[in-house]
C-alpha cells in the first residue's frame, strides 16, 4: 500500500502532464498548456529564491528579459540559432544577480525587494535606449525556419514537450537543493532569525547561491519564451507585469514547495486567457485588479499558498476520520 | 550660461523638496514599524487622480485639493492599516511584501481600469504665471508646490521631535512592549503612522499633478525614487528623507539637462545600485 502511494500518484500526474496536449489537441488548448508550463518554469526558477531562501524579488523579469534578448540578440547579430544565446543570457543574469545580491543579502531582506524592482527597471530603462538590443522596437526571430535548431515550429506542440523537459530539469535541481545541506540551512535561516545571524556569513553565502541559481533557470525560461514567440521588446521581456505574474503564481500554489509554483501556474495562465478572450483589451487591467487582490488575500489569510491549505484541509479531514473510527 | 544651470538646479531643489515630503512618509512607516509599503508610490498615484476629480467636478485647484487629497489618502493609509498591514506585521517577511505588492497592484490597475490608460493632466493655467527671481525664471505651480512640501516635512519632522504624540509613536518604533506598558496603544499609534505616511504622499501628489502629467503607472517611477531617496537619507530618518530628496531632484534635473531626458531615470536607479554598494547605512545612518 504505501509502495503504491509512494509511486502511482506520481506517475498518474507524470501521464497527465505527457498525454495533456494530445488529448486537449486543439491549438488552442495545446497552447495553453505550453505557456502554462513556461509560465511553471519561471514560477519554479523564482520559487529557489523566493520560496526557499525567503528572498522576496520583485524584479524577476530582469532574469527573464536577459534569456530573452541573449537568444535573439544572438541571433540578429550573429545570425546563429537563438538557442545558441542561452548561455550568453544565463552568463549576464548570474552577473546581474551578483551585482545586486552582493551588497544586499547582507541587509535586511528589504533591501532586497527594493533592490530588485530598482534594477529591474533600469535595466529596461537601458535597453529601451539602446539601439544594439532593438530599442523600443524590440528584436525578432527567425521568421522561416532555416534548420531544425532554429526550433521554430508552426504547432505548440515540440514547444509543449521541451518545456516538460526543462520544467522537469529545474524541479529535479530544486528537488535536490531542498535535501542537500544548503536546503537545511536555507530553511533554518528562514525559520529563525536568530538561526540566520548565528551564521552569518554562510547565510548569505547560501542565499547568494539560491539566488544565483534561480537567476540563471529564470534565463532559460526567457529564452524558451523568445524561442517560442520570436518576439522581443522592453515591455513583454522587462515589463514589471511579468515579475508580478511569475510572483503570484508561485505564491499561489505555495512558496517553498515543489509544486506550488506548477499549480499556481496551471490555475493563473488559463484564468488570464480566458479573462482576455472574454474581456479583450480592456481586461487587461481588470486581471491585474484581481492580481492585487489575490495577492492581498493571500498575504492575509494564508501566506504558505494553496498546497499548504490543502495539506492543512487533508490533516483535518484525517483526524476527523480517525476520530470517527475511535 | 550660468543662469540656465542655476534655474535647473532651483528646479531640481523645488522638485526634490516634493520628493522628500512623501519619501518621509515611507521612512517613517519602515522606520516605526519595520515594514516597506511597496504601495506607497501609488498612494501619490492616487491623490493625482483625486486632485484631479476636484478639478474636474468642482472646479478647483491646490486650496482645496490638497487638503482633500491629505484627508482621502489618509483615510485608505489608516484603512489599509487596519484592514491588511496589521495583520500581517508579524508574518514572514513575504507575507508584508505580497500585501504591500498586492495593495500597490490593486490601487494601480484599478485607477488604469476606471480612469483608462491615457495621461490626463490639469491645465497649465490653474497655478498661472510665472516669477523671475534674479534672472531665474520659475513657473509659480513648482514655486507653489515645492514651499507646501518644505513646510509639510518641516511640520512632520516637528510633530515627531516636539510633540507628545510624536514622542508616543517613537516609543512604539522603540519597543512595542514597553510601550504598551506606558499606557500607550501600539496599534493606534501604528495606524496615525499610516495616516500621516498616506496623507504626506495625498500632499505631494496633489501638489506634483499641478505640473506633471497624471497616469495610472506614474506611481511605479515615484516609489522607486522614495526607495533611493530613503536609503540614502537612511532608515526611519525625515531630515535624512529631506537632504537626501533635495539631493536627487537636483541630481535628476542636471542629469536631464546634460545628458537628456531620458536618461534622468537611469541616474537615478544607478544612484540607488552604488548607494547599497558603498553606503548601505545611507548618507546620516551610523554604520
Amino acid at each position: 500500500m504505501g509502495l503504491l502511494r509512494r509511486f502511482l500518484w506520481p506517475a498518474i500526474w507524470l501521464l497527465v502532464l505527457l498525454a495533456f496536449p494530445l488529448v486537449w489537441d486543439t491549438p488552442f488548448q495545446q497552447r495553453l498548456g505550453t505557456l502554462v508550463l513556461l509560465y511553471a518554469i519561471a514560477a519554479s526558477a523564482w520559487n529557489i529564491v523566493g520560496g526557499y531562501a525567503g528572498q522576496v524579488s520583485v524584479g524577476h523579469v530582469v532574469f527573464f528579459g536577459c534569456g530573452a534578448y541573449g537568444a535573439l540578440a544572438t541571433y540578429t547579430h550573429l545570425g546563429l540559432p537563438p538557442i545558441a544565446g542561452l548561455p550568453l543570457g544565463v552568463a549576464a543574469s548570474v552577473a546581474i544577480a551578483a551585482v545586486v545580491g552582493v551588497p544586499t543579502l547582507r541587509l535586511s531582506g528589504h533591501y532586497f525587494s527594493m533592490a530588485t524592482i530598482a534594477v529591474a527597471e533600469l535595466v529596461r530603462l537601458v535597453v529601451a535606449n539602446t539601439e544594439f538590443l532593438g530599442a523600443a522596437v524590440g528584436l525578432s526571430g527567425p521568421t522561416v525556419p532555416r534548420s531544425v535548431l532554429d526550433l521554430s515550429f508552426t504547432s505548440s506542440l515540440p514547444y509543449y514537450y521541451l518545456f516538460l523537459a526543462v520544467l522537469a530539469g529545474t524541479l529535479a535541481l530544486t528537488w535536490r537543493m531542498e535535501n542537500s545541506r544548503m536546503g537545511y540551512y536555507l530553511r533554518a535561516i528562514k525559520d529563525s532569525e536568530r538561526a540566520a545571524r548565528s551564521l552569518g556569513a554562510a547565510a548569505s553565502r547560501y542565499k547568494m547561491r539560491a539566488y544565483l541559481l534561480s537567476a540563471a533557470l529564470t534565463a532559460v525560461a526567457g529564452s524558451m519564451y523568445a524561442i517560442m514567440i520570436g518576439f522581443i521588446d522592453p515591455e513583454s521581456g522587462l515589463g514589471i507585469l511579468i515579475s508580478v505574474k511569475i510572483l503570484i503564481m508561485a505564491a499561489l500554489g505555495g512558496t517553498g514547495t515543489l509544486f506550488g509554483p506548477l499549480v499556481g501556474a496551471a490555475i493563473l495562465v488559463p484564468l488570464e486567457e480566458i479573462s482576455n478572450n472574454v474581456f479583450g483589451g480592456g481586461g487587461a487591467g481588470l486581471t491585474f485588479v484581481v492580481y492585487g487582490a489575490v495577492i492581498m488575500l493571500l498575504a492575509r489569510f494564508q501566506p504558505g499558498g494553496l498546497l499548504e491549505l490543502l495539506g492543512r484541509l487533508r490533516a483535518r479531514a484525517a483526524g476527523r476520520g480517525a476520530r470517527r473510527a475511535a | 550660461m550660468t543662469a540656465t544651470l542655476l534655474q535647473v538646479i532651483a528646479g531640481g531643489l523645488l522638485l526634490g523638496a516634493l520628493y522628500a515630503l512623501f519619501a518621509s512618509g515611507l521612512t517613517l512607516i519602515w522606520g516605526m514599524m519595520n515594514v516597506v509599503n511597496f504601495a506607497h508610490g501609488d498612494f501619490v498615484m492616487l491623490a493625482m487622480y483625486t486632485s484631479f476629480v476636484v478639478w474636474k467636478t468642482l472646479g478647483l485647484g491646490p486650496a482645496a485639493s490638497v487638503p482633500i487629497a491629505a484627508l482621502v489618502l489618509a483615510t485608505v493609509g489608516i484603512v489599509a492599516y487596519f484592514a491588511l498591514v496589521r495583520h500581517v506585521m508579524r508574518a514572514p517577511m513575504i507575507a508584508q511584501i505580497l500585501a504591500t505588492f498586492g495593495l500597490a497592484l490593486f490601487l494601480r490597475y484599478g485607477v488604469f481600469w476606471y480612469f483608462g490608460a491615457n495621461f490626463l493632466s490639469l491645465p497649465d493655467n490653474l497655478v498661472g504665471g510665472t516669477y523671475d527671481i534674479w534672472g531665474i525664471r520659475l513657473p509659480a505651480a513648482r514655486l507653489l508646490a515645492g514651499a507646501v512640501a518644505l513646510l509639510v516635512t518641516a511640520g512632520l519632522h516637528l510633530l515627531l521631535t516636539r510633540t507628545m504624540l510624536g514622542s508616543r509613536m517613537l516609543a512604539v518604533a522603540e519597543d512595542e512592549a514597553a510601550a504598551q506598558l506606558m499606557g500607550i496603544r501600539p496599534h493606534r499609534m501604528q495606524a496615525v503612522a499610516w495616516g500621516l505616511a498616506a496623507g504626506a504622499a495625498g500632499i505631494a501628489g496633489a501638489l506634483i499633478s499641478t505640473f506633471f502629467y497624471i497616469s495610472p503607472t506614474v506611481g511605479e517611477t515615484l516609489a522607486i525614487v522614495a526607495f533611493v531617496t530613503v536609503s540614502l537619507g537612511g532608515f526611519g530618518s525625515v531630515p535624512g528623507a529631506l537632504v537626501a530628496g533635495l539631493l536627487i531632484g537636483v541630481i535628476e534635473s542636471l542629469s536631464a539637462y546634460w545628458i537628456g531626458a531620458v536618461y534622468k531615470d537611469i541616474v537615478t536607479y544607478s544612484l540607488f545600485v552604488a548607494v547599497l554598494w558603498l553606503r548601505p547605512q545611507g548618507l546620516m545612518g551610523k554604520a
